[in-house]
């Protein structure tokens, strides 16, 4: 499904992401860890196509096509979305809007007919009745004066309701207090499928108690310098990072092996 | 001849046609109004209060002022048409600057309440406009336009509302510049509301023109609201796109009363607004709302005044653009905390978006504090849309064009939504959204 290759990125000529190499297949979850400002969100933002980011090398393939030349809005349509480590506060645009006129260009873009306004009601109320989500928030302005708990659940009602194929969760679990990151894997597992993929990234275990991954990474200074199975984000936990940069970095064949 | 002789003669040819001109005290305020414009002359670049804004164009055209004209006039129909709100209104329809009885319909108002055109009030009883028109601080001492107005008014709305009377549906004053009627011309509306003790209105002044029309609309506006009275007061500006407009609203507010000002600047090539207000006692309240949404070459200029003479008042004022092509607009808010002026509230903000890189912006918020015990917050912003939001948009699916196009009626609507008559409301909603490239798309989400 995704095919990364020795992806350079950087940001007014700094590199940060340099020669990473990430295949993620149909069906699997891949939690991505890493200390911080080791490039983790830049890689995010690069997936989804953010253009303050330059791409200096390497290459990205998306269901088999490049994908780094895609505008964000059809790499979206192409079923690829990002939870945002930090929601954007959008003022005078309500959130039924915004989903309104997202599922619309998604439904579009997939050939599906627009939904009149009673199932799109019905869709949104049944998700956000999944995310436990109050009502109100639906015709508030995007995330505005929403709590950061809130802010993360409306990144998941939005991936619920636009059902990608791809999803990227940037530190979704970051300030959920434990129930609502229960209520938050909820939401991520009732989208796991065998023909959906999903990048975790997060600093915790704790997530991956509830959304277990298939394989873990630690990103480190714009490199995946590790991979393994879900037993290295315990590892992890108990020993932090430090050791990781003394051994040498095993390769993401672990990964890679399933391509 | 220059652009003042040109003036000081066009006004000794017309005089005789204004109204009032048997009543001594208005010939003689005509006449004061007229040695100050002579005196001054048109504002020049080293006025700190044209400092951004030229008349330049003003003066090079030479308007005349327009002698009465009569018959019915089909194209004034059709423009009232186009422009007439929805709704149930006391409508005046005043063509080229002159009452136009056969298209208004004033209905019934309440006893207590009197809405005629201001000439027909100088004909009638002038006596009871002495005391305002003739308070030669009805430009506040801003613009030298007020005292030209003064000088060429030759009709427009008076209201007066007795102790108590409550309006209750709007009246709508709507200004009407024809093809034929209004080329060339210099129209001088002077409109007058009082409001007595514990009185309330809501008046709609709006100005409009004929598309390829060039003229020069220099209007005013006096309010007073009494002790406890409440105006609500919008201004729409919709003059043809090659006209000039200069309009000033001048208040003075009497104890606890509360005046709300909303002002939308969307046609004329230049159109400056002076609106100001006085707390000339304690516990006055007065919202100052704007929004100008311009584009090509046009040119608008806010100046605001809020005079916190006396204590325990409160203002907000809020004034918002949206500029594209290479459209400019000035802002200039003065608030003045005058000494005593304790508890003062006041509040100021003016934010600008600019669409294109040609487009420009001074903005000037203006706090004068001489009280020690108030409250007082003013901020400007000048900028494009946020990238952060737009890509936000863009990563849900929302192509980019719709994300702008969203951004700028969320930014823009802030200010629509505060409109309180229903039918005012929506038809600047329509109107924002048929500016907006995706406006079609953005009304069929609600
Ligand atoms: N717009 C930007 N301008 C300048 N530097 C940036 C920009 N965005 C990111 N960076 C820098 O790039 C580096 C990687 O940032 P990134 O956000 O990808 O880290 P991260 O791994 O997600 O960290 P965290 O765990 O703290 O979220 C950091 O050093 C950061 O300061
Ligand atoms: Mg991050």
């Amino acid at each position: 499904m995704l095919k990364i290759s020795k992806l350079h990125a950087s940001v007014e000529d700094k590199p940060i992401l340099r020669g990473l190499d990430l295949t993620v297949n149909a069906g699997e979850v891949h939690a991505i860890m890493g200390p911080n400002g080791s490039g983790k969100s830049t890689l995010a933002q690069v997936l989804a196509g953010r253009d303050t980011f330059k791409v200096t090398a390497g290459e990205v393939l998306y269901q088999g096509r490049d994908l780094l030349p895609l505008s964000p809005e059809i790499r979206a349509r192409e079923g690829i979305f990002l939870a945002f480590q930090y929601p954007v506060e959008i003022p005078g645009v309500s959130n039924v809007y915004l989903l309104k006129a997202a599922l619309n260009a998604v439904r579009q873009h997939r050939g599906l007919p627009e939904l009149d306004a009673m199932e799109f009601l019905a869709l949104i109320k049944q998700k956000m009745a999944l995310m436990e989500m109050n009502d109100d928030l639906l015709y508030r302005a995007v995330n505005e004066g929403f709590s950061g708990g809130e802010k993360k659940r409306n990144e998941i009602l939005q991936m619920a309701i636009l059902e990608p194929k791809l999803a990227i969760l940037d530190e979704t679990d970051s300030g959920l207090d434990i129930d609502a990151l229960q209520v938050v894997s909820k939401g991520i597992n009732a989208l796991r499928s065998p023909d959906r993929a999903m990048i975790l990234v997060t600093h915790y275990q704790r997530l991956l108690d509830y959304v277990v991954p298939d394989f873990v990474h630690v990103l480190s200074q714009g490199k995946i310098v590790r991979t393994g199975g879900k037993e290295l984000a315990l590892e992890l936990e108990e020993r932090g990072y430090g050791w990781l940069e003394e051994s040498a970095p095993t390769t993401a064949a672990h990964a890679a092996a399933k391509s | 001849m220059n652009a003042r002789d040109h003036t000081l003669a066009d006004f000794a040819r017309t005089q005789a046609t204004l109204p009032g001109a048997r009543v001594p005290w208005l010939v003689s305020a005509r006449q004061v109004a007229l040695e100050r414009f002579a005196q001054n002359g048109f504002p020049g670049a080293r006025d700190e209060e044209w400092k951004y804004t030229s008349v330049a164009a003003i003066e090079k055209r030479a308007f005349v002022a327009m002698s009465p004209q009569s018959g019915h006039d089909q194209a004034a129909a059709a423009l009232v048409e186009q422009f007439a709100l929805t709704g149930a209104f006391h409508l005046l329809v005043f063509v080229n600057g002159r009452y136009r009885p056969t298209l208004s319909a004033p209905g019934r108002l309440p006893a207590g309440a009197t809405l005629k055109s201001l000439a027909a009030a100088l004909e009638s009883a002038p006596e009871a406009l002495e005391p305002y028109l003739a308070d030669d601080r009805s430009d506040n001492g801003q613009t030298v336009f007020g005292t030209l107005n003064t000088a060429f008014m030759a009709d427009g709305a008076y209201l007066h509302l007795s102790r108590a009377t409550v309006v209750e549906q709007p009246i709508h004053l709507l200004f009407i510049a024809t093809q034929a009627g209004a080329a060339g011309a210099l129209i001088c509306p002077r409109n007058l509301i009082v409001a007595e003790d514990g009185a309330q209105a809501t008046v709609i002044e709006h100005y409009a023109g004929a598309d390829g029309t060039v003229y020069l609309t220099n209007t005013l506006t006096q309010i007073f609201t009494g002790a406890n009275a409440a105006i609500e007061h919008y201004k729409l500006q919709q003059e043809a796109p090659q006209a000039f407009h200069i309009a000033g609203i001048h208040a003075l507010q009497a104890r606890d009363s509360r005046l709300s000002s909303h002002s939308v600047s969307l046609g004329a090539l230049l159109a400056r607004n002076d609106i100001s207000t006085r707390f000339a006692a304690t516990g006055c309240d007065a919202t100052f709302d704007g929004l100008y949404l311009v584009d090509g070459r046009q040119h608008v200029d806010n100046h605001t005044r809020i005079d916190h003479a006396q204590a325990n008042g409160t203002s907000r004022e809020t004034y918002r653009g949206v500029l594209d092509g290479h459209s400019r607009a000035v802002f200039n808010g003065k608030v003045i905390v005058h000494p005593g002026a304790q508890k003062t509230d006041a509040r100021q903000a003016n934010h600008n978006l600019l669409l294109s890189r040609d487009a420009e912006v001074d903005t000037k918020p203006q706090l004068e504090i001489y009280a020690d015990d108030v409250k007082c917050t003013h901020g400007a912003t000048v900028g494009q849309i946020d990238d952060n939001q737009l890509f936000y948009l863009r990563a849900r699916g929302i192509e980019e064009t719709m994300a702008r196009s969203l951004l700028v009626h969320a930014f823009a609507g802030d200010l629509i939504e505060r409109i309180r008559v229903t039918s005012l409301r929506t038809r600047l909603e329509q109107i924002l959204l048929a500016r907006l490239p995706q406006g079609e798309r953005i009304r069929e989400l609600s």
